[in-house]
């Protein structure tokens, strides 16, 4: 590490101790570091001080009723490692799309350090982003503007809403998340409050937190009765790679007619896209015809890519309706 | 909480105190908080057998063992890992009495130059517990974040295979 980014490290006893320390200004939360711990090393990020969370980890999921919605929901604390989750009995036969995700992430190792607060606050994978040596970057250093639109694009947005940064959000739970339509808890002195995971992101791939908030849970609803669901993580290699673009998707079927279907797709935004219109534009199609691929189509008619992304405009779509097709398939 | 805190926390690096139980041994060491349990292992404790490949999380060489899970080195600070037992290639097996897994290696040729050797079969030792020694297939896969440079994968899977054989999964680490 460069010898000028020494910091302070804090234990927090308690969520009450967390959230004083946090307001500390550039004080950063840090759970399994997989991710802080490389940026602290290569400089990208410099917070003056670390507040480990690890006395604040609970049960990594708890099955809550929710009486309004009929079926319970889950509550994964935000201190659960991946590999927890991914391991429990009642998320791998209610959300598959939810262990498939966190399965298809990292490696083992990461896994079983990587937290799911960590994993969705986790900083892009842009290469411009995390180099060492010098480079325009618009979060980096603010006005420089972006190397991506002049170097290697395959990591790139094809939504770009942010005119400064092409970045995409890596993470796989996300994802998945989105189309459960989950909720992110968050913690501050000023109180709590709940995120959709939808719009946990800014169109540039950074989460909405602000200095002092701490995620404490990640709420996932529950499914309808017969809900299938699955994930598909398309990358450059086999395993143990980010994708270049994935799909979540979570459907209701009836016969083999789709009675509801939810889709969000990694790799082409800041954040999870949701295929909303796709959505609606699905009902009543049977599982396996022509139609759901021009109903998927739908949702890429914005999509605004940069030259070395075109491609993942397609890929996308294939990606979604294959996802959509192994989801109905599953059980 | 760090022994000195400073008016300039970039400047002036604090230390703290960490007390690591390493394969079965306790040391007491005085660190700054940037060190990783990497640097820790082998710079001050002096156990070098957990080597330092990317550094970065990407290629497993570092694979140790904290209560008993396999994790990256690299990836986590030492004052994270204060309290906690760690279980490195050293502690694993001895030239006299090698773990099933080093054994295994050795029978099946799995490695050339060996680096990576140390992560391979403290990655390995854990897969075979975790019962994710199955089939080669699922070999690969679990052992995807463990990287070769002399590519010796075949023996590798070969080697991690016949050890799941000769030690069927510990129930206490099956998860």
């Amino acid at each position: 590490m460069p010898a000028d980014t020494g910091f302070d490290y804090v234990r927090a006893a308690d969520t009450a101790h967390a959230l004083t320390l946090l307001d500390t200004p550039g004080a950063k939360p840090i759970a399994g570091g997989t991710d802080l711990v490389t940026l602290l090393r290569s400089g990208v990020d410099r917070t003056p001080l670390l507040v480990d969370l690890a006395a604040l980890r609970g049960q990594a999921v708890r099955v809550e009723p929710r009486p309004p919605l009929g079926g319970p929901g889950i509550v994964l604390d935000a201190l659960a490692r991946m590999a927890d989750v991914a391991a429990d009995g009642w998320v791998r036969a209610t959300y598959p799309v939810i262990a498939q995700a966190l399965e298809l992430s990292a490696s083992p190792q990461v896994r079983n350090l990587g937290t799911v607060a960590g994993n969705l606050a986790q900083r892009t994978r842009c290469p411009y982003f995390r180099a060492e040596a010098p480079t325009p970057c618009a979060k980096r250093s603010p006005g420089s503007g972006c190397a991506a639109r002049r170097g290697v694009q395959r990591g790139t947005a094809v939504f770009t809403a942010d005119p400064d940064c092409v970045a995409t959000h890596p993470s796989d739970l996300a994802v998945a998340l989105a189309a459960l339509d989950a909720e992110v808890l968050v913690e501050s002195r000023a109180g709590e409050r709940t995120i959709p995971v939808t719009e946990f992101y800014r169109p540039d791939a950074e989460t909405v937190l602000r200095q002092g908030d701490l995620v404490t849970a990640v709420a996932v609803p529950p499914v309808a009765a017969g809900s299938r669901s699955a994930y598909l993580k398309v990358r450059e290699r086999a395993s143990f790679e980010f994708a270049l673009v994935s799909c979540a998707a979570e459907v209701v079927l009836d016969g083999c007619v789709i009675r509801s279907a939810r889709l969000a797709v990694g790799g082409v935004a800041g954040h999870p896209w949701r295929l909303t219109e796709a959505e609606s534009a699905l009902v009543g199609l049977e599982l396996g015809a022509p139609a759901v691929r021009s109903a998927i189509d739908t949702a890429f008619a914005a999509a605004d890519p940069l030259p070395g992304a075109v491609f993942k405009v397609e890929l996308a779509a294939r990606a979604a309706v294959r996802a959509l097709r192994a989801a109905g398939s599953h059980r | 909480m760090t022994e000195q805190a400073t008016e300039n926390r970039t400047a002036i690096p604090v230390t703290a105190r960490v007390s690591l139980r390493v394969n079965g041994v306790e040391h007491h060491l005085v660190v700054e908080p940037r060190m990783t349990l990497l640097d820790a292992l082998r710079e001050v404790i002096g156990l070098t057998g957990t080597k330092k490949g990317c550094d970065r999380g990407e290629c497993g060489a570092c694979t140790v063992h904290v209560d008993g899970r396999r994790v990256n080195a690299c990836l986590t600070l030492a004052v994270m890992q204060d309290g906690h037992d760690v279980t490195t290639v050293e502690g694993l097996g001895t030239p006299e009495n090698p773990h099933p897994v080093q054994r295994a290696f050795v029978a099946n040729d799995a490695l050339q130059c060996g680096f990576c050797t140390p992560g391979q079969v403290m990655a390995a030792a854990a897969c075979i517990a975790e019962g994710n020694a199955t089939a080669p297939h699922r070999i690969r896969e679990w052992m995807s974040g463990n990287l070769c440079r002399c590519a010796a994968y075949p023996q590798i899977i070969a080697a991690i295979q016949e050890a799941a054989q000769a030690d069927p999964v510990d129930p206490a680490h099956a998860r």
